[in-house]
């Protein structure tokens, strides 16, 4: 290329070279597009086109057989005044409250004590970890066993140190934090792993300075491990709110298709009316607000980031 | 002097922390080691008082209970196909179009880039309806179709993942390859594809563990028992055999235990790989 522009004098040359640019170009469109194919494909088909139509079901009546009509803003209406759906959106915020900052909290602890712990490091990973790897459906059978009143060494241990021992899914006050306590327990080495990978990227040296400088543990926490350790914060509060509010799979293998108005929560909502009762309008309705609200969230966090994630880079 | 004191002051503090670690590593097994030996207790034992974490009688029988009342072996078989072709075609998908986006030049790049971003954040709930629809189109409900042909087609975190990685790669490596007269598809296989062997490590592991364990879109594409995976599988046997507990371990136990072992395994692979897929984003 820099022999053709050195020689483009004549307008002869130059009009031979951009014409030959531009079939460049036209390939390279090309090339582009075709090593792009199968995904943009995917995202038309599996993601654009169904997000734009559940856009228009949301603002429709229909069973998924029959005619389709204009519902206008009926659908969210009625998603809106339906007492059991705000019932169900309250557990799905307070099951968030519970998971979210207990779940961040004790991973961090952990994490910050696994730092320290030498050898031992990735023997005790091992443990923290293990639930992440296994489905939430095997999971949920095992706590159907640890909460039922009549079997749950839980209930026992609870009671042999003289704590109340509920009947966890049955007692409207303890569904949602035992639904809580599975999702810490099985969320916690995830958080733990990311904690411990941003640990790790802390610089040894400033660390050394502050000690130095005569630095106590609290203070080095405060000043040096918290501030550097922000983007991990902020991208496990992210997701991890995320996930709490689609919070699903526990409570349909707990309670199948059952379950009372204390133990329903927003996914658990939309599943019943779409696949249940047929209403793609209502069920549409109830997940585009899931969706604002998550944006809404997700949109709160990153602008607030800014008064307190530090970035290195 | 100051060391003397330091290994005098450390060791409390050594064996407190380790007290603490071993506590919740015991929480956290707890639940697996109740249900492994629970999986051996004949059905008599559970309602004992208090409850023992011993079977005081082993009894082998809950495992061909389980195995007969339900077709694991097909369930495995389900999951495995699966969970594989979903990781290797959507593993070569993602680097392809993560190759285009960090390389090439074409029209309307960087905003079909940031609209791979954004779906990122749609909930699968929204989508799952009209996908449920689309599927009943193309005459895809019941079948494994409905479950591949998306996940292997389409997956926005993998771009996103690869194409911060190709990005690191320095331009030099490809230009001397064209210099060689190595077109893109050479360069893509040749060059691209092998340096992404660790970031494709992460993503691959990441990608069957999410299929492998996956719940909601099985529950709502599949009906047939001999298309169910073993999530499936153990779900629709707490809801037949939900009283004959014992089993329902066996069954919980047979379902947790390949990955738990791959796990132990393969530890640090798959951490590390999970760590990283975070740590790019």
């Amino acid at each position: 290329m820099g022999t053709a522009e050195s020689e483009a004098v004549s307008p002869r040359n130059l009009v031979a070279a951009r014409s030959a640019r531009r079939r460049r170009n036209l390939n390279e469109h090309l090339t582009g597009f075709a090593f792009l194919a199968p995904q943009l494909i995917g995202l038309v088909v599996f993601m654009v086109g169904p997000l734009v139509f559940a856009l228009i079901l949301a603002f429709s009546h229909w069973d998924g057989f029959g005619t389709r009509s204009f519902a206008g803003l009926a659908n969210f209406e009625k998603v809106i005044s339906d007492p059991q759906l705000r019932r169900s959106a309250v557990n799905t915020v307070w099951f968030t409250v519970l998971q979210v900052p207990v779940a961040m909290l004790s991973a961090f602890a952990v994490a910050f004590m696994l730092q320290r712990a030498g050898r031992m490091k990735s023997f005790y990973r091992t443990f923290y970890f293990a639930p992440v790897v296994t489905s939430s459906v095997a999971v949920a059978a095992i706590w159907l066993w640890l909460f039922n009143p009549d079997i749950s060494p839980l209930n026992n241990l609870l009671r042999s140190i003289g704590l109340p021992a509920p009947d966890w899914l049955q007692d409207a006050r303890f569904v949602i934090p035992a639904f809580a306590i599975v999702g810490i327990w099985q969320g916690l080495g995830y958080q733990i792993v990311m904690f411990m990978a941003g640990l790790e990227n802390i610089p040894v040296t400033l660390l050394e300075a502050a000690d130095i400088d005569g630095a106590g543990e609290w203070q080095k926490l405060r000043r040096i491990t918290l501030p550097l350790l922000s983007p991990t914060i902020l991208f496990l509060s992210i997701t991890s709110i995320i996930g709490s509010f689609q919070v699903f799979d526990y409570i349909y293998v707990f309670m199948d298709t059952t379950a009372p108005a204390p133990a329903r929560t927003v996914v658990y909502e939309i599943v019943q009316i779409a696949f249940r009762e047929f209403d793609f309008g209502t069920a549409s309705a109830l997940a585009a607000i899931l969706f604002i609200v998550l944006l809404a969230l997700t949109a709160v966090q990153l602008a607030v980031q800014k008064k307190w994630v530090h970035y290195t880079e | 002097m100051n060391t003397n004191h330091n290994a005098l002051g450390l060791r409390p503090a050594r064996i407190v922390l380790n007290l603490f670690l071993a506590i919740g590593a015991l929480a956290m097994a707890g639940p697996f080691i109740w249900m492994m030996f629970s999986s051996f207790k004949p059905l008599g034992e559970i309602f004992a008082q208090p409850p023992k974490l011993l079977p005081q009688e082993w009894h082998f029988d809950n495992y061909p209970r389980a195995l007969a009342a339900a077709d694991f072996g097909r369930g495995f078989f389900n999951s495995f196909y699966i969970a594989a072709t979903v990781t290797l075609v959507s593993l070569l998908t993602s680097a392809m179009a993560a190759y285009a986006f960090a390389r090439l030049r074409f029209f309307g790049r960087n905003s079909l880039f940031m609209a791979f971003l954004a779906t990122m954040m749609v909930p699968m709930q929204l989508t799952v309806i009209p996908l449920y629809l689309v599927m009943g189109w193309l005459h895809w409900v019941d079948t494994h179709l409905a479950l591949i042909v998306p996940a292997a087609l389409f997956n926005a975190f993998g771009v996103f993942l690869l194409r911060q990685y190709i990005r690191g790669i320095p331009l030099e490596l490809e230009e001397a390859a064209a210099i060689d007269g190595a077109g893109r598809v050479r360069i893509f296989l040749t060059i691209i594809l092998p340096l992404l062997r660790t970031p494709m490590t992460a993503l691959g592991i990441f990608v069957f563990l999410g299929q492998w364990n996956s719940f909601f879109h099985p529950l709502i594409f599949l009906n047939s028992d001999d298309k169910f995976t073993i999530p499936l599988l153990v779900n629709q046997f707490k809801g037949q055999y939900g009283s004959d507990w014992t089993s329902l371990m066996a069954a919980a136990t047979l379902a947790a235990a390949p990955l738990l072992l791959i796990f132990v395994i393969a530890q640090r692979q798959i951490v590390e790989g999970i760590a990283l897929s975070g740590s790019k984003t």
